[in-house]
């Protein structure tokens, strides 16, 4: 009896591949794009769509597209598709604006300056973090100095900031000044005094009232009314103040949102070790609602870097200004979409970046407080 | 909160001090000196503006909104003509905000959620086909969708010419680069018992829907409510229209000269505004319920499910009112948002607030500071408005919950 | 103001220190600041436009130059501020601009109520229609029902508003806020017909790719005098815009031109050129000016004709004839009150 039972060594009988449809490419298609005619509905219909959009796209912009020409008539002569030989034509001014070529390399050195004071707010495991945070501080006024010149450097007037450079000045300057001042706003929000929570909530509620565009307006056209008879200031920097308001009441409301975030305990374990307000916030509260305010204050950032275009409205020559502008030269005449889609690249992969660092430290604080 | 501590050397401080570390009065004195402030800081730039106003000879009067606005506009929802006041030009201009608004709101809304479906949607191309495009609508400034679709608009549809042979459908709808062209309604006097039909509809569905609820608690039977509400509301209506003899003709758009004349038109204007902030906040819009219905655990449909409900129920009775509360508060300031945004219609000229107000009429009289109050005062009773409502709703949806 | 304190400054410090008069005399504030800070369009062929450099050329970009050659003794001082047709006033006004030269229409309400203080015209210009040949228009008494384009904020909108009034038109306004996007939209066929001041329908039609392709009609449906404005209650500087001009103006007729001005500030046999270049007497002191005021304008820009010819004239793209432009000795309006 115990000679006629197989005993099973394994490996002995292979194991069968699954069947065809169970494996590899063919089981991913059926579970991704052909579970039920729905889908595989839905399927078609995407392929159709993108059988519409990408070939024609890729024409214009690869295939037929040409980079070097001298004006718009000699494009055309070449291909039909997009003319980019515009946009290298004119980006140094889209960058730059009008800021002289010789000193351009104080744009260049503020930016790698920003990224490096970036790091250290961004990234809490660098090492040396304490004098990252401390060159931080100080990087505003170093910026203000390569940009503006003086003290050795050659001096360069505001009215020759444009491009890129200006949004990305009137958005990290809008953002950078609006933390402290977002912070005291929410704070007072939140106020056990009438006046001082009143006061708040109208100042918060009427900057996000109103459209960024009107408050450009006041800054363009009212704001020297209101400024004492024979005082007046640079253009830039009043739209600075008033994209620094701006940006303030909505910082206000994601510090908020991170000062509910913090449990009722805290704040009475703060008071019970015998801390005054103030140590309380600045020991116990706000490093802990900052924290947790981190992505909606880079989302902030996200949406003022993209309303820095509006400036264009009020005549100053941002990115977007520029490339309208430029699009009055009769050599170039007509070629607005080149202008806007490059413009609109731009953008995109700037904010894309910055919206997936947001989601990455969403995703770590998550972690962080999962318990 | 005066402490021993702090009466014990009370002697060897001022009076000030004293008062400073006694916690009411802080409070007080901190008070009145915010209020000092504020009052310093409006008197300094009311004074200001008063004699930097003087020092230029202009006086500060509304007097203007009262005189003719001899300018003309091309899109009026109500009568307009350039013998009108300031006044009634700056109304036109806010119906205008309204209409595109709401009508941007709206098509926000419906393409919102359907890619935020198509977000969660297991099939992957589909999935990545949205997902691209909300990221790269969400990233992009919306001033710049709103020149590129108005350029779009302007330069790829034909001229009304083209149009007139092409772009047509079946004499009645043309499409081209003055705007999509479409009959309209000239309603007759029967007309105005469909309208009433229709009213008497909502009016019965909102009855019957109670009444079915009491049934449903009294003997566990359900009715249809909503095929029937739909009958009530747009059959009753079409069935009165029929009864009444159609009594709703439409005038079609013809080609003149120049243009097509007669019949309703969208203009690029609008076109271009209205697609471009429906696309931008669609894109957020997306994000948001993708959110909120992620928001809704697993579990909840499976508690559902396990009570025998059926799935259109479930989604209707336990999962959407769950994942409308995370949604609705966000989705509010959207909405608050594309009516903010409706303002950079001045980019492209199309004849909203702003640029009717707050552009040729401040240009032609002069008074910047009078129409720019203006202009800011009608944002901010819109935005307080549509926050009461949100606020309302708000309470509104909690109260459910319990 | 200190430049370097701009971005270092928090608001409320800047509002503190960081001012300075802008006011009471403007001639001051522009010697003090070293620059003349000149209020041009954003982007009108021939008139101001930015080259690819970036630089600004044109006949009212010459006129700032002039401007800055009288006040400054350098052409090249000069701060170009581009302004809409909507923000040109309040920019002037609010005293970020020392002077506007972007053709700007002289109205009644614009002199005496909006404040501010037309010292002369520097082109004499008249608004027009321009439509596609192929429409076969002949006269804009047949426009009924067309669409027109037009700049948002001039006094061309209350002109067509008017014009159709009273002919009993009816038409579709499309406005638009600056030349170049109403250039645009015309050639896309958002409009039929593109109206502005006849001056700028040549320029704007100078830099279509067939410009023969379009007509200006016949009509002239308005008094256009395009000219310099400064702020309300400053003589002194309205004065010195004047003159510039006038000495521009004053130039072509007397025959100095920007190549023969050195030669002829060395003195002459005619009195007036005399005066006017500084050889004879100081008319520059009168007006706070350096005494070779004039020199330098017409050294730096030329006399009206050549800004004229270099910019806008019959040899250029625009191809604009000087018309009712041409001097009073010519059958024209430009006509200048003696330097005595």
């Amino acid at each position: 009896m115990s000679d006629t039972v197989q005993n099973y060594v394994p490996g002995e009988y292979p194991d069968q591949p699954p069947p065809i449809g169970q494996r590899g490419i063919m089981l991913w298609l059926k579970t991704n794009l052909f579970s039920s005619w729905i889908n595989t509905l839905m399927t078609l219909f995407s392929i159709y769509l993108l059988y519409l959009i990408v070939p024609p796209l890729l024409n214009w912009t690869v295939f037929d597209a040409v980079i070097n020409a001298t004006s718009r008539a000699e494009c055309r002569e070449i291909d039909t598709g997009a003319c980019w030989a515009f946009i290298a034509n004119r980006i140094n001014i889209l960058t730059y604006g009008f800021y002289p070529d010789e000193s351009q390399w104080r744009v260049n050195l503020s930016f790698v300056l920003l990224i490096a004071a970036l790091v250290p707010v961004l990234f809490d495991n660098v090492p040396f973090r304490k004098f990252g945070l401390i060159y931080a501080v100080a990087y505003p006024f170093i910026a203000g100095w390569l940009l503006l010149g003086g003290l050795g450097l050659e001096p360069v007037g505001t009215d020759e900031f444009g491009g890129m450079m200006l949004n990305t000045i009137v958005g990290v300057t809008g953002i950078t000044f609006s933390l402290p001042l977002g912070i005291a706003l929410a704070l007072g929000r939140q106020s056990h005094l009438p006046i001082v929570r009143t006061v708040s909530i109208c100042f918060i509620e009427f900057i996000r009232g109103v459209p960024l565009i009107t408050l450009l307006f006041v800054a363009s056209t009212m704001l020297n009314y209101f400024l004492p008879p024979g005082t007046t200031f640079d253009l830039l920097l009043r739209v600075l103040i008033m994209v620094t308001l701006f940006a303030s009441g909505y910082i206000a409301e994601v510090v908020r949102g991170g000062l509910q975030s913090i449990p009722n305990g805290q704040y009475e374990a703060a008071n019970s070790m015998g801390l005054k307000y103030w140590q309380s916030m600045r020991l116990v509260i706000l490093p802990q609602a900052l924290k947790v305010s981190i992505p909606g204050i880079v989302n902030t950032f996200i949406g003022l870097f993209k309303d820095t275009t509006l400036v264009l409205i009020i005549g100053l020559l941002d990115v977007l200004g520029i490339g309208r502008s430029s699009l009055a030269d009769t050599k170039w005449n007509g070629l607005s979409n080149e202008v806007y889609i490059s413009i609109a690249i731009f953008f995109f992969i700037a904010c894309f970046g910055m919206s997936r660092y947001s989601i990455y430290l969403e995703g770590k604080l998550e972690k962080g407080h999962k318990r | 909160m005066s402490t021993t501590t702090a009466d014990l050397d009370a002697d060897s401080r001022s009076a000030i001090s004293k008062l400073w570390h006694n916690r009411e009065a802080r409070s007080v004195i901190l008070q009145i000196l915010t209020m000092a402030l504020l009052i310093g800081f409006f008197a300094f730039i009311i004074s200001n503006a008063v004699s930097n106003l003087a020092a230029v000879g202009k006086t500060f009067s509304y007097d203007f909104l009262g005189e003719p606005a001899s300018y003309d506009i091309n899109q009026t929802l109500i009568d307009y003509t350039s013998r009108d006041t300031h006044l009634r030009a700056g109304l036109v201009g806010l119906l205008n905000t309204g209409l595109v608004a709401i009508c941007g709101v709206i098509l926000a809304t419906i393409l919102g959620f359907i890619l935020g479906i198509f977000r969660l949607s297991p099939n992957y191309l589909l999935n990545r086909i949205s997902y691209a495009f909300v990221e790269f609508t969400r990233n992009v400034p919306v001033l710049l969708h709103i020149l590129l679709i108005h350029g779009i608009v302007v330069h790829s549809l034909p001229h009304p010419k083209i149009a007139k042979d092409d772009f047509n459908i079946g004499d009645m709808f043309f499409l081209s680069n003055r705007g999509v062209y479409a009959p309209k309604p000239i309603m007759e006097d029967l007309f105005w018992f469909v309208i009433i039909a229709f009213f008497i509809g909502i009016a019965f569905t909102l009855w019957f829907r109670k009444y079915a609820r009491k049934v449903q608690d009294a003997t566990g039977k359900i009715y249809p409510v909503f095929w029937i509400g739909m009958a009530a509301i747009f059959g009753f209506p079409v069935i009165v229209y029929l009864v009444t003899g159609t009594p709703l003709t439409w005038d079609a758009p013809v080609f003149g000269r120049f243009n097509f004349q007669g019949g309703m038109v969208i203009l690029p204007e609008f076109m271009a505004l209205w697609l471009a902030l429906s696309l931008y906040t669609a894109a957020f819009i997306a994000e948001i319920v993708r959110a909120g219905i992620l928001s809704v655990s697993h579990g909840q449909w499976e508690a559902a499910a396990a009570l025998g409900i059926r799935r259109g129920r479930i989604l209707n009775l336990v999962i959407i009112p769950q994942a409308l509360r995370v949604i609705v508060p966000p989705l509010t300031s959207q909405y608050l948002n594309l009516t903010k945004n409706s303002s950079l219609a001045i980019a492209i000229g199309y004849m909203d607030i702003v640029a009717t107000l707050g552009g040729i009429s401040l240009m032609q009289t002069g008074k910047e500071m009078e129409t720019m109050l203006l202009v800011i005062a009608v944002y901010l009773s819109i935005s307080l408005l549509i926050s009461a409502f949100m606020n309302w709703y708000n309470q509104r949806i909690k109260l459910v919950e319990r | 103001m200190k430049k370097s304190t701009l971005f270092s400054a928090a608001a409320a410090a800047v509002m503190a220190f960081g001012s300075t008069v802008a006011t009471a005399a403007t001639l001051d504030d522009v010697k003090k600041n070293g620059e003349l800070r000149c209020i041009v369009s954003t982007g009108l062929p021939g008139f101001a436009y930015t080259d690819a450099n970036g630089v600004y050329q044109g006949f009212d970009a010459d006129f700032c130059r002039a401007t800055a050659a009288a006040v400054l003794g350098d052409a090249n001082k000069v701060k170009f501020i581009p302004a809409t047709g909507k923000t040109r006033f309040t920019l002037l006004n609010s005293g970020e601009g020392d002077v506007l030269w972007r053709n700007t229409t002289w109205t009644f309400v614009r002199d005496a109520d909006v404040k501010t203080t037309f010292v002369g015209v520097n082109y004499y210009d008249g608004q027009g229609f321009m439509v596609p040949k192929a429409l076969g228009v002949k006269s804009a008494k047949e426009l009924g029902g067309a669409t027109v384009c037009i700049q948002t904020g001039t006094t061309t909108e209350l002109n067509l508003a008017d014009y159709f009034r009273t002919n009993k038109i009816s038409y579709e306004p499309v406005p638009i806020e600056d030349s170049e996007e109403a250039r645009k939209n015309y050639l896309a066929g958002r409009c039929d017909v593109y109206t502005t001041d006849a001056s700028g329908l040549a320029a704007s039609r100078a830099v279509f790719d067939n410009p023969k392709d379009h007509i200006i009609l016949p009509e002239i449906i308005s008094k256009e005098p395009l000219g310099p404005v400064v702020r309300h209650g400053d003589d002194q500087w309205s004065d010195i815009i004047r003159w510039t001009y006038n000495a521009v103006v004053a130039a072509e007729e007397l025959g100095i031109t920007q190549a023969n001005v050195m030669e002829m500030a060395k003195g002459t046999n005619n009195p007036e050129i005399n005066r006017m270049l500084g050889t004879e007497g100081d008319l520059g002191a009168m007006l706070g000016l350096n005494k070779d005021w004039v020199v330098k304008i017409l050294s730096s820009v030329g006399n009206y004709s050549e800004i004229f010819n270099r910019h806008i004239g019959p040899d250029t793209e625009i191809g604009l004839e000087r018309g009712l432009n041409a001097l009073w000795t010519n059958g024209g309006l430009q006509y200048t009150p003696p330097f005595r």
